[in-house]
């Protein structure tokens, strides 16, 4: 069985990645007569010169035709004498350096290409810290279009010097400079006739001999928990790929985060019984004993991950909006997907010089190195040491959006290293934790208009949706906070101004606030207003005093027209009619819950 | 130790997007063609979530104009499998008459993309399995395995998700939905190869034998049924034929061949001078067409 090598071409826009794979497929004999009757009809279309156009064989999307470039990357598949090849051509576009991240995270070399005429671009030298960083460690430097050059070997020798100097900078297991013309087909696939001083191997003969070592199978067994297999009450298996190491029966195993020791009875690949599995294997695994393992955890054999909520790491930010510091992502590492936030930002890395730069966000493209907490106890391990569960995403919990991508450098021990970002924890930070806008609901109307009713009918559907809320009465504040007030015109003034600063209060804790009182002044209600500002909402519950009358659930109407109850609003006292009012709500004709569901439409809650 | 094999390697890669998908979406299921790519996403489904069955039903869209041994192989499998099988198929179109002699695209749209559709709002299903494999096709080598739907079906070329590693993102808001690809790096090499070391059975139409049919605009079309209607000068022939592709019988051409054994098509599909789509005849419109079709809403 021949080996299989994934790699990815990038470069900067127009260095000529997709005619250098082109040629390499059209030369090799690797197309078919079909694609190659479509590339000579589509060239004359669509290219320049009439020559052939190969970069057509490769840009499939209708846009990128349009355009002449790649945008998103895409895969090809060939085989030749020696080996089978996956090769990822990535866009060199810096906007869609994301999908060339997606491509570098696929492959275990990286042909980056150089324009010999431009020489090392900044794209160049930003693709070459992204293949870095998702853990490509062969590299080949592809010195493109030599042919524009007179295939002058002086101006080979001052690129290749720029790239020894630039690759100094990234861990390499291996590094290969090689002069080409793409278009021309010099040392692709044959030895250039043009370049007698370079001696080494044409592009194509190098891919097909190196060595890439795979130490996957060393160290003790990594196995994440995919899912739980228990078709019946007597099986129950725990699956997902063997990722390092081996594992055999009778072994004794221990699952993460818990800790918990057990001894392995059975082993599948597949559908079928084994005694021993090796990694890259879909395995099930059976235990000695009853233990609580789900979807998420690790089960390891012999070697050291962390278990820990808080690590250091290096990403890169792929999304249009930037990072937030203290926002809620879903982290996903392994099989695990975690609430977690970025607590702090080292600095970021200038993709020109390396050099580190002080921040307080991350925008598309950049690389910064961050602290993570984690909302439980996940287990992961340094991206050098178990790559399966040392990378991870991160998920914009609004959008779901792919937000970033990064790897695990090492653990940290709260008290040890750990210093919170100088973040102010917003309001805006406190709603977004509980997933909510903050709001204050002011219901006012007279007494027993049902405000309370209402009140408390929102609520419950509210926390039924999972929103967080609080409910101030105006009854029931009178017996606490505003004990010491009266029915005075004053004291109702500061009485309302009170609860409209509880619910402030309430609303900066990114609450969703019901308040229902009386309020009968229009000064007093706009004061309210002022007080909470644009998180305030009211709501006039139109009931007719004789209605309330009629009602009179508390007996009051009965007490204040025998003037046991002065100042008693609609009777003794004036009630303000809301002029501008976010909702009008009419109790006589419709039920509780209807009048909810116009109050949840109306006001977007 | 040994190394895995090319064929383990891939074959790991889609059992474990099978379980991610499994394990994270909320309601799945396998849309099955009938054709050898179909036959192999099934085995691996098999063995995937062994030995419990597969935990979602397969669904084929039924245009009604299949080849009638690929409606009684797919009965078969569903019954071997142990798995719900649904079949759905567009009854406003069959009562339209819509067919594939007089309607050309029409009859693509809306008996296969407006069936598909259909059938995925009827059930609710938020991941649907598909065979597709990136070097069919140029599009289709751009596209992710977790390929994202918005509430209309459609693909947005443009906006697809970054995919890292193989920690693949399954969140997705109410109405969108997400089509998988296990089958994404597999070549159609690979997928005759793993057939034969899997001994995974196939449709017989794969096999070359003598099957009457007419040639018609340079494609050979097998004469399935009497709804087929030959044309002035068309005259049904006996040849020793076989199929790379199946679909539609009017729309799928075969190849003439003797390789009646799967050693002779694997012997065939090395040496092929043509890729396998070129007798799908609804790819030959424009070259464009099938990035057309999947913007739309197809599979």
């Amino acid at each position: 069985m021949k080996s299989l090598l994934k790699f990815i071409t990038c470069g900067s826009v127009d260095d000529g990645k997709s005619t250098l794979i082109g040629h390499m497929l059209y030369d090799a004999k690797l197309i078919f007569a079909d694609q190659k009757r479509a590339l000579e009809m589509d060239s004359k279309i669509g290219s320049t010169g009439g020559e052939l156009d190969y970069s057509l064989l490769l840009d499939g999307l209708m846009a990128e035709r349009e355009q002449g470039i790649t945008i998103d990357v895409a895969y090809r598949y060939f085989t030749t004498e020696k080996r089978s090849f996956i090769v990822a051509d990535t866009p060199g576009h810096e906007e869609y350096t994301r999908n060339m991240a997606v491509g570098a995270s696929f492959a275990e070399l990286a042909i980056l290409l150089i324009d010999a005429s431009a020489g090392v671009m900044v794209q160049t030298k930003r693709h070459l810290r992204i293949c870095a960083l998702m853990g490509i460690r062969h590299f080949v430097f592809v010195v493109n279009k030599m042919d524009l050059t007179g295939y002058d070997k002086n101006v080979y020798d001052r690129i290749k010097r720029d790239i020894e100097e630039l690759a100094e900078d990234i861990k390499t297991e291996s590094l290969y400079i090689i002069p080409v013309s793409a278009t021309k087909g010099d040392n692709i696939t044959n030895p250039s006739e043009n370049m007698k001083w370079f001696d080494g191997s044409p592009l194509l003969s190098y891919l097909e001999e190196i060595e890439i070592e795979d130490n996957s199978g060393e160290g003790g067994f990594v196995m994440p928990v995919q899912r739980v297999c228990r078709p019946n009450y007597s099986f129950r298996g725990f699956q997902g790929q063997v990722e390092r190491g081996s594992i055999s029966t009778g072994d004794e195993i221990v699952s993460y985060p818990s800790g918990e020791k057990a001894s392995v009875k059975e082993l599948y690949i597949c559908d079928k019984k084994t005694d021993s599995a090796v990694a890259g294997q879909p395995l099930t695994i059976v235990i000695d004993r009853e233990m609580d393992i789900s979807r998420g955890c690790v089960i390891v054999s012999e070697r050291k991950v962390s278990v820990n909520n808080l690590f250091k790491g290096k990403m890169l930010w792929l999304d249009d909006e930037p990072l937030k510091m203290g926002k809620s992502y879903y982290l996903k590492v392994g099989t695990k997907k975690v609430p977690a936030s970025v607590i702090r930002i080292r600095h970021k890395v200038d993709v020109n010089t390396g050099s580190h730069i002080a921040c307080d966000t991350l925008v598309k493209n950049e690389i910064g190195v961050v602290e993570v907490m984690l909302a439980e106890k996940t287990v992961f391990a340094p991206f050098d040491d178990i790559r399966e569960i040392g990378c991870f995403i991160l998920i914009d919990s609004e959008s779901n959006m792919t937000s970033a991508c990064g790897v695990v450098e090492h653990e940290l021990r709260r008290g040890q290293n750990v210093v919170w970002q100088d973040m102010d924890v917003t309001r805006e930070l406190r709603e977004q934790k509980l997933g909510q806008q903050a709001r204050t609901v002011w219901f006012t109307g007279l007494s027993g208009a049902g405000k309370s009713t209402l009140a408390n009918a929102l609520e419950k559907r509210l926390i039924m949706m999972g929103r967080h809320t609080m409910i101030l009465d105006g009854d029931n504040v009178r017996h606490g906070l505003n004990n010491n007030l009266g029915f005075t015109d004053s004291d109702r003034s500061e009485n309302i101004r009170r609860i409209a600063e509880a619910s402030k209060l309430l609303n900066d804790a990114g609450i969703i606030v019901m308040v229902s009182c009386i309020a009968p002044y229009d000064r007093d209600r706009r004061n309210a207003k002022k007080i909470i500002g644009d998180s305030f909402r009211e709501i006039y519950v139109s009931t007719s005093i004789e209605e309330c009358e009629k009602r009179d659930v508390k007996g009051l109407y009965d007490k204040a027209r025998k003037n046991e109850i002065p100042n008693f609003t609609g009777v003794s006292s004036e009630y303000q009619i809301p002029d501008c009012a976010d909702l009008v709500i009419d109790t006589e004709s419709r039920d509780v819950e209807e009048c909810v569901d116009e109050i949840m439409d109306k006001l977007g809650l | 130790m040994a190394e895995l094999s090319h064929l383990d390697k891939l074959e790991a890669e889609a059992i474990y997007i099978m379980r991610e998908v499994a394990a994270e979406c909320e309601k799945v299921v396998m849309l099955y063609s009938i054709g050898k790519d179909s036959s192999v996403m099934l085995h691996l489904a098999k063995k995937a979530f062994y030995p419990e069955n597969p935990p979602f039903p397969l669904m084929h869209i039924d245009t009604t104009w299949k080849f009638r041994e690929m409606i009684e192989f797919r009965d078969r499998m569903a019954k071997e499998s142990g798995m719900e099988l649904i079949v759905y198929t567009n009854d406003e179109g069959v009562k339209k008459g819509i067919n594939p002699f007089d309607h050309g695209s029409i009859y693509t749209d809306v008996m296969k993309t407006q069936a598909l559709k259909q059938a995925l709002d009827k059930y609710g299903f938020t991941a649907a399995f598909g065979g597709g494999r990136r070097d069919e096709e140029k599009s289709r080598a751009k596209e992710r395995i977790f390929s994202f739907r918005n509430a209309n079906h459609a693909w947005e070329p443009k906006k697809q998700r970054p995919e890292m590693w193989k920690l693949y993102n399954s969140q997705i808001i109410k109405g969108e939905s997400i089509r998988v690809f296990p089958l994404s790096n597999w070549t159609e090499r690979d997928i005759w190869q793993y057939i034969e070391r899997e001994n995974i059975p196939i449709v017989p139409l794969y096999y070359a034998k003598e099957r009457p049919v007419v040639e018609r605009d340079g494609n050979i079309i097998m004469v399935d049924d009497d709804r087929m209607k030959l044309l002035p000068g068309e005259e049904v022939q006996m040849k020793k034929i076989r199929f790379r592709t199946l679909g539609c019988y009017p729309l799928t051409g075969g190849v003439e061949s003797s390789a009646d054994n799967l050693h002779d098509i694997i012997g065939e599909t090395l040496s092929a001078v043509s890729s396998e789509r070129t007798s799908r005849v609804i790819d030959h419109e424009e070259s464009a067409s099938m990035e057309r079709r999947k913007r739309e809403g197809y599979f």
